[in-house]
């Protein structure tokens, strides 16, 4: 079997497992993921990129009871809204149990673990994904 | 060694949350607790999450080790993993923690495989190449999600993590004074390709296979450096269950007290690859500069490697650096054994 979507995976990497963005130097902003032109500044933007340090909080969250295709074990799991310390915000499963402390404002650190596998004899997925500290 | 120094530049752990008691798992295949935690000396468990693997909890203690150290992960110039459980047959574990750690892509990096003493082979080979001048830090990690097939008594003590240590010549941590290997062709525990659990020989693991390798290495390296048992301030070994370190000391003449900060599996199970790594791990986490520390680790099939280690002033300043062992080990939650077997992915359907 082939797995599909290899290239954007592959291309996924630097942002999935080292939370690697942007930022502008014009106007200062971070962005994530990987932008090539800022949205305040446009030509004037100055973009570079940036490596988040994987700290920030819980801007907002839900639980997941009907889970999608793949992902049927983990359920019930909790995903979020992370803010991240340096301003953008990502979508992410929050792990480690715990769910009763999942709130608005907890604070929360990325973890590396299989985000998803194609199967028994597919490509196995890994990144970020974020844990109550 | 060879007119060189070289050691350990820093380290880092990780275990998992989840843990099963011995307790649950007797009362599911009707054995009695206090008889199985007695003679495996093994109370508890890690089990992995359902989303954890080899790779993940190698990332995690690699993670560790480079904050630890305080290095710059561009300057690895070989990563090496050992390990039973790499998540694929064929593609490197290697590849996808030396990404995580931003150390791409300047570096070799393999995996490796010798049952549980594959993260000491890694540091022999990381000693050798810093010592032949071919890299500034190499990094050798042993993780492990081991299997155990239920109702064996393997359940009650293949457990899950992770330990990696950055070798080099400068900025050191503790020396590694002297290393050497014992190596048979001994048939104690193996696993064949695609299948799901291992097979071992029972009572055969133990004489013939653990102490025969253990103590030979060890005695071996006592020899050679013509340390006294009596001058070590620490000893570890490869710890399949809680009470053979124990019995492998006394036949070294060192004494229980000298074991217990690197005896961790009553705690977490046996974590195969990163076992006696974690041992030294949680005795580097405490020992004073000028401690010496006899580190041996076993690999079914079978051998070990000894390795004489001093710990260094340059310990002070590293700690507190990264979490520690003794953080990840306290830090747990108990499963029911119908989790852990979803957990483990114990059923065929699953």
């Amino acid at each position: 079997m082939t797995g599909t979507g290899l290239a954007l995976t592959w291309r996924k990497i630097p942002e999935r497992y080292n939370l690697l963005g942007s930022h502008c130097d014009n106007c200062g902003e971070n962005f994530f993921p990987i932008r090539n032109i800022c949205p305040n500044c446009r030509r004037k933007g100055r973009m570079g990129g940036t490596k988040f340090s994987g700290k920030g909080v819980i801007y907002s969250h839900t639980f997941v009871t009907s889970p999608p295709t793949g992902f049927e074990l983990e359920a019930p799991y909790a995903i979020a809204i992370v803010q991240l310390a340096e301003g953008p915000k990502l979508t992410a499963q929050i792990v480690d149990g715990d769910y009763e402390k999942v709130k608005i404002g907890a604070p929360v650190e990325m973890v590396f673990r299989k985000i998803q596998e194609d199967g028994k004899e597919g490509l196995i997925h890994y990144g970020f994904k974020f844990k109550l500290i | 060694m060879n007119g060189k120094t070289v050691g350990i530049v820093g380290y880092g752990s990780y275990v998992p949350k989840f843990r099963i008691d011995a307790e649950e798992i007797t009362r599911i295949w009707g054995e009695e607790a206090k008889r199985v935690k007695e003679g495996l000396g093994i109370q508890e468990k890690s089990v992995p999450d359902i989303d954890e693997d080899a790779a993940t909890l190698a990332v995690e203690a690699a993670r560790n080790a480079v904050k630890h150290a305080g290095i710059d992960s561009k300057e690895i110039g070989a990563l090496y993993v050992g390990s039973e459980s790499h998540p694929y047959a064929v593609k490197p574990t290697a590849t996808i923690v030396a990404e995580a750690i931003g150390a791409t892509p300047n570096l070799t990096a393999v995996d490796m495989e010798f049952a549980c003493k594959a993260g000491t082979a890694a540091i022999q080979c990381c000693m050798g190449m810093c010592v032949a001048g071919m890299f500034k830090y190499g990094m050798a990690i042993g993780s492990d999600t081991s299997q155990g097939r239920p109702g064996d008594a393997l359940e009650y003590s293949a457990g899950a993590g992770a330990a990696a240590f950055i070798i080099g010549t400068e900025n050191l941590v503790a020396e590694i004074e002297a290393t050497c290997s014992f190596t048979t062709d001994t048939p104690d525990f193996w696993r064949r390709p695609g299948a799901d659990f291992p097979s071992h020989g029972g009572r055969f693991t133990g004489e013939p296979a653990y102490f025969k390798h253990v103590i030979s290495a060890s005695k071996m390296l006592i020899e050679k450096t013509g340390v006294k048992p009596a001058e070590l301030d620490y000893a570890v070994f490869h710890q399949p269950n809680g009470k053979f370190p124990l019995q492998a000391a006394k036949m070294l003449g060192i004494p229980a007290e000298k074991v217990k900060q690197g005896l961790i599996t009553p705690y977490i199970g046996n974590t195969y690859s990163a076992a006696s790594l974690l041992g030294l791990n949680s005795v580097l986490d405490v020992a004073k500069p000028g401690e010496r520390i006899l580190m041996t680790s076993f690999g079914s099939g079978a051998g070990s490697d000894a390795f004489l280690i001093r710990v260094l002033d340059g310990i002070e300043k590293k700690r507190g650096r990264a979490r520690s062992l003794q953080s990840y080990v306290d830090e747990k939650e108990y499963v029911e054994y119908g989790v852990y077997v979803k957990h483990r992915r114990k059923l065929k359907s699953l």
